[in-house]
């Protein structure tokens, strides 16, 4: 399909190799596994391919979303795409040779320095595969770190994050996860108190939470500071634009899903997962790092470095058996930031809080629907329905408006809860749209 | 002097006030909605860029870079074949991309059967009975991979299997892989002829063999042409056999990886199916198995009724989740949309025309870089340095000067038990012209060894940077603005 | 101070210095020039026990991560801060200030094994 030798070259190099077809050329491998039957459909053509990728993707309906729950739908200004689909961009492979990747390793520190920047931390890697494998990536390292293999969760915590740490460490590298409350939509700090016992590595904080409410980070890291404990803080770095920055309640490991920075929703991926940590934990971090160097002749340069902790060079005792991670979403997400700048990004997070709060007074005017966390919250807030939340889903559904997120997918007792999400992207008119559709059912 | 733009930071470009985007702002500010303890108080210190100061930015970084579509990418072990541009416009179709992985199943109906028939595909391709597409690149397939080994094993109260073993040609990610997992990692020493010592294995092997990976062909490019001893004596031990798919290209079309007696094998997309590497990700490591490990594999798969594709619930015996959601679904739809453009004649002529290509340079090169283990290699060759000749040039030299030539350079240093390695691969997108002025190249480098190394030392001179020095980077580590 | 003549080396190329029970470890001239230029070490926590034959450490260049086994038995006293500043100094100093850990030893007669340093040159 895409073999430009023709069969005329075919011969010509067989001659020069000293043989004489080209099935010679597998000899090492056994005949009867050779030339297996394959009952595959005929190959199409790029314009029958065509016709028929997009007829499935035109069976995909399009829907007016208001669901969130980990991945979110933003604006991407089209400069995103028209640059990091550039050909150089696209077509290199991890910057091993840096005099002839200068452009990506240049992108991957700007990257770091944004998320520092938005993080408030002092080091991030080139990007790891999502946000809950960032996670899973901390949890061990704050495991390994302090020797212990204990780590609190808080409830609220993204379940599928949860899903991700229990595969990640159920089968034998084991780290024994428990969960800390949540009052009021927020982490109880008493229940933090009293699970916080001289076994436990790491206390894991997400912000706004699985309930989109805005965890008290300050209150939470007193805590864990005071009793010797290591803070994990996964956030979500649009909100960052105006919530405070996790460094700057102390947290030794900020992650994070990085997909709402210019990336699409692409049913959940690729997504980028966004790690970065304190200057005493770098030799923890996962992955590729970005670093400056100089050249011969002494002029700024960029190159991979701390690669003694990766997996091509420590094997077995590598910090993560991360190799690819996901370089062209932290690209976007670089893009993203650089197009709206600290204004920008303050002015897309105010929306988000804005259409996010203007809908839930709207829903809950609604009779029957109420506020179910009552914490302050981002662009997504817990409602509690009259019926069960997936009878919302459905018949919202039929209007083509995606309704939210049912609990009752995580939580027997939850069937009525709904999460809710408005980003910048929603209109007055599609607030409107959602209301009259609650008042229908 | 070469053209390459001279590159600030875009911190370094930056002018307050200035921006690339805006948003009809907000009535009212987050202050008013929240209370001012949970705000955020010092502004982060991004860049303050126009659009046009943006644009131009990212274009003449892009310039700074070697890519395929620009460079013949020779990496060894990377199969750096062409990444057809339709994928990239199919993929990027709203359709898709636009997609929220908790719209209701019915209006996702069109993702759903691309993933499930995305499986069908590579089912028919490798002879697995079932796959997980939920992993986010190679190693997290094989992550995944051992993870149900792990889960198979305790799953019959054997309990006692907790090692791996690999050749000492594997790719880092094997070992890191098993440690990630809790196994511990028994490496076992190649044969002199670089395939697998069956002796050694046969020692290594018993009852505390979780999982052998090997990769296949392996990491020097020959294939294990006693895969049909070695797979039943694995099996016999009570073990399962575990197939790193990253040089899956040399032998796609041409052999059915189950037909082998691998049990488990992840494919890398941005290998073996095309799609773009991105300078580093996002891939997908796509995970096949044998019907037994079926009920282990991940949440994420798509059923059918006959009417609607959804999501399928998950065994009981899953091992859970690896990520979030499905899958890196936008690459997932360029593999489809790469195995939907072949069938069983034209995926051959991948395989075939990946060895050939290799094989080729083998025997163009051969006189002047020594080739390790010399037999007929499969899709890639490693090349050594004889040293007698080469009046102190390493192959790191040589990478750096292939660059001022306009290639990229191959894999260096690895695999590790080659001395001075050079592994080359060609992959099966490239013509025999590609191939000769590349041999051409390697050659004249060779003739500068002779005469002028110290051009070679100095090498390159004509990138956007010279040689970097990455001692002072990792000594004194500058990681940010 | 410690130098070559008055040390006592393994075969895997550290070298430990011997005052009563106390053994100062580093790593030999010729295994710094092998490993070149060192960008790291990962030193052993103050306390640890370490098993003579046993990792103990490693050094990381630019492109590899090496192992530095534990001369002798015993528990880890000092560890050489400056090295997290400066790991250069072993390769400057790898008699002198780029000694890596000092070891209570808890068997003596482990560092009676070590080679001489004639001993250890002879195998090189």
């Amino acid at each position: 399909m895409f073999t430009p030798n023709t069969k005329e070259n075919q011969q010509e190099m067989l001659k020069v190799i000293g043989a004489q077809t080209l099935e010679d050329l597998f000899k090492d491998i056994p005949q009867d596994l050779m030339n297996p039957q394959y009952n595959l459909p005929a190959a199409l053509s790029e314009a029958a391919l065509t016709r028929e990728v997009k007829a499935l993707a035109a069976k995909n309906k399009p829907m007016l979303n208001f669901a969130g729950a980990g991945i979110y739908e933003h604006f991407i200004p089209a400069a995103v795409n028209a640059l990091s689909s550039r050909g150089e961009f696209l077509t290199a492979y991890t910057p091993y040779q840096a005099e002839a990747s200068q452009g990506t390793l240049q992108v991957i520190y700007e990257y770091q320095s944004c998320m520092c920047a938005l993080y408030g931390m002092d080091a991030s890697n080139a990007s790891h595969y999502d946000g809950a494998t960032a996670l899973a990536e901390a949890c061990g390292a704050a495991a390994r770190i302090k020797g212990k293999n204990k780590i609190l969760l808080a409830c609220a915590v993204n379940p599928q994050y949860v899903k991700v740490l229990k595969t990640y460490f159920g089968f034998g590298n084991n780290i024994n996860f428990e969960f800390v409350n949540t009052k009021d939509g927020i982490t109880d700090l008493a229940d933090l108190e009293a699970k916080l016992t001289g076994d436990v590595a790491a206390f894991v904080l997400q912000t706004p939470n699985f309930l989109g409410c805005i965890e008290d980070g300050d209150a939470v890291s007193q805590i864990v500071k005071a009793k010797g404990a290591l803070l994990i803080v996964s956030a979500n770095p649009l909100s960052l634009g105006a919530l405070k920055a996790p460094g700057a309640y102390g947290a030794d490991f900020a992650v994070g899903e990085g997909q709402p920075l210019g990336n699409a929703m692409a049913f959940g991926g690729p997504g980028l997962g966004i790690f970065t940590c304190k200057k005493e934990h770098i030799r923890h971090i996962p992955g590729r790092i970005c670093g400056i160097a100089k050249d011969a002749d002494g002029k700024r340069a960029f190159v991979l470095t701390l690669q003694a902790r990766e997996q091509h060079i420590r094997r077995e005792r590598a910090s993560s058996n991360i190799c690819s991670n996901q370089a062209l979403c932290a690209l976007n997400a670089v893009i993203y930031l650089t197009l709206l700048g600290p204004a920008g990004l303050k002015e897309a997070a105010e929306l988000n809080i804005e259409n996010a709060h203007i809908l839930q007074q709207k829903i809950c005017a609604v009779p029957g629907y109420g506020l179910a966390a009552q914490a302050p919250f981002f662009n997504e807030f817990l409602i509690r329905c009259p019926v069960p939340a997936a009878k919302v889903i459905k018949a919202l559904a039929k209007k083509g408006i995606t309704a939210g997120y049912d609990y009752g997918k995580v939580c027997k007792e939850c069937k009525d809860l709904l999460l809710v999400c408005a980003t910048e992207t929603k209109t007055a008119a599609d607030i409107e749209a959602y209301i009259s559709a609650l008042g229908g059912i | 002097m070469n053209n390459y733009p001279h590159n600030l930071l875009s911190i370094e470009k930056s002018v307050a006030g200035r921006r690339g985007v805006r948003f009809a702002p907000a009535s009212k500010r987050a202050g008013d909605y929240l209370p001012a303890g949970l705000l955020r108080g010092e502004e982060p210190r991004l860049p303050q860029l126009s659009e046009l100061d943006t644009v131009r930015h990212f274009s003449n970084l892009s310039r700074l870079n070697v890519g395929l579509d620009t460079h013949f990418y020779p990496l060894g072990s990377c199969t750096m074949k062409y990444n057809p541009k339709a994928y990239e416009a199919l993929a990027a179709h709203d359709g898709f991309a636009a997609a929220h992985p908790f719209a209701p199943e019915q209006s996702a109906q069109g993702t759903l059967e691309l993933l499930y028939k995305l499986e069908e595909l590579l089912k028919a391709a490798t002879g697995f009975d079932a796959f997980t597409l939920q992993p986010a690149a190679g190693a997290h397939g094989e992550f995944t991979g051992a993870l149900m080994a792990k889960a198979y094993h305790l799953s019959r109260k054997d309990k006692a299997r907790t090692e791996i073993i690999v050749p000492d040609t594997a790719h880092g990610t094997n070992p890191a892989t098993a440690a990630m997992c809790g196994f511990g990692v028994i490496s076992i020493k190649s044969a002199p002829d670089g395939r697998v010592d069956i002796e050694e294995l046969k020692k290594a092997l018993g009852p505390k063999t979780a999982l052998v990976m090997l990769t296949i062909p392996n990491t020097v490019g020959l294939f294990e042409k006693d895969i049909k001893a070695i797979a039943p004596l694995i099996h016999e031990a009570g073990a399962l056999l575990y197939m790193d798919g990253a040089n899956f290209n040399a032998v796609i079309g041409t052999v059915k990886p189950a037909e082998m007696g691998v049990d488990i094998m992840h494919i890398n997309t941005h290998k073996t199916l095309s799609t773009p590497h991105g300078g580093g990700g996002p891939g997908a490591g796509a995970v096949g198995v044998v019907k037994n490990l079926e009920e282990f594999l991940p949440q994420g798969r798509v059923a059918f009724d006959g009417k609607k594709y959804s999501f399928a619930k998950p065994s009981k015996r899953s091992i859970g989740a690896v990520k979030s959601f499905y899958g890196n679904i936008g690459v997932l739809i360029r593999a489809y949309c790469y195995l939907r453009q072949h069938d069983g004649q034209t995926l051959k002529e991948i395989s075939q025309n990946a060895v050939l290509n290799a094989n080729y340079l083998k025997a163009l090169l051969q006189k002047h870089f020594p080739v390790f283990f010399d037999y007929p290699c499969m899709h890639e060759c490693v090349f050594t340095l004889d040293a007698a000749k080469m009046n102190g040039v390493k192959t790191l030299d040589i990478a750096k000067r292939l660059l001022d030539m306009g290639f990229h350079a191959p894999t260096i240093y690895f695999p590790l038990l080659v001395p001075e390695a050079l592994m080359v691969e060609p992959t099966e997108t490239e013509s025999r012209e590609t191939m000769d002025n590349f041999a051409a190249a390697m050659i004249k480098i060779y003739e500068e060894a002779q005469t002028s190394p110290d051009l070679l030392h100095k090498a390159p001179q004509n990138c956007p940077v010279k040689r970097i020095d990455e001692v002072s980077a990792a000594r004194e580590p500058d990681l940010h603005w | 101070m410690y130098n070559q003549e008055n040390c006592k080396f393994a075969k895997t190329h550290e070298w430990a210095f011997i005052e009563g029970d106390t053994a100062v470890v580093g790593i030999s001239d010729h295994a710094q020039h092998e490993i070149s230029d060192i960008v790291f070490v990962e030193l052993p926590k103050t306390g640890a026990k370490v098993e003579a034959g046993k990792r103990a450490a490693v050094i990381e260049s630019v492109k590899s991560a090496s192992d530095i086994y534990a001369p002798v038995s015993g528990e880890v006293i000092a560890v050489n801060d400056a090295l997290t500043g400066d790991p250069a100094l072993v390769n400057k100093a790898p008699h002198g200030e780029g000694w890596i850990f000092k070891v209570k030893m808890s068997n003596p007669a482990e560092a009676e094994a070590l080679a001489s340093y004639a001993d250890y040159k002879a195998t090189l």
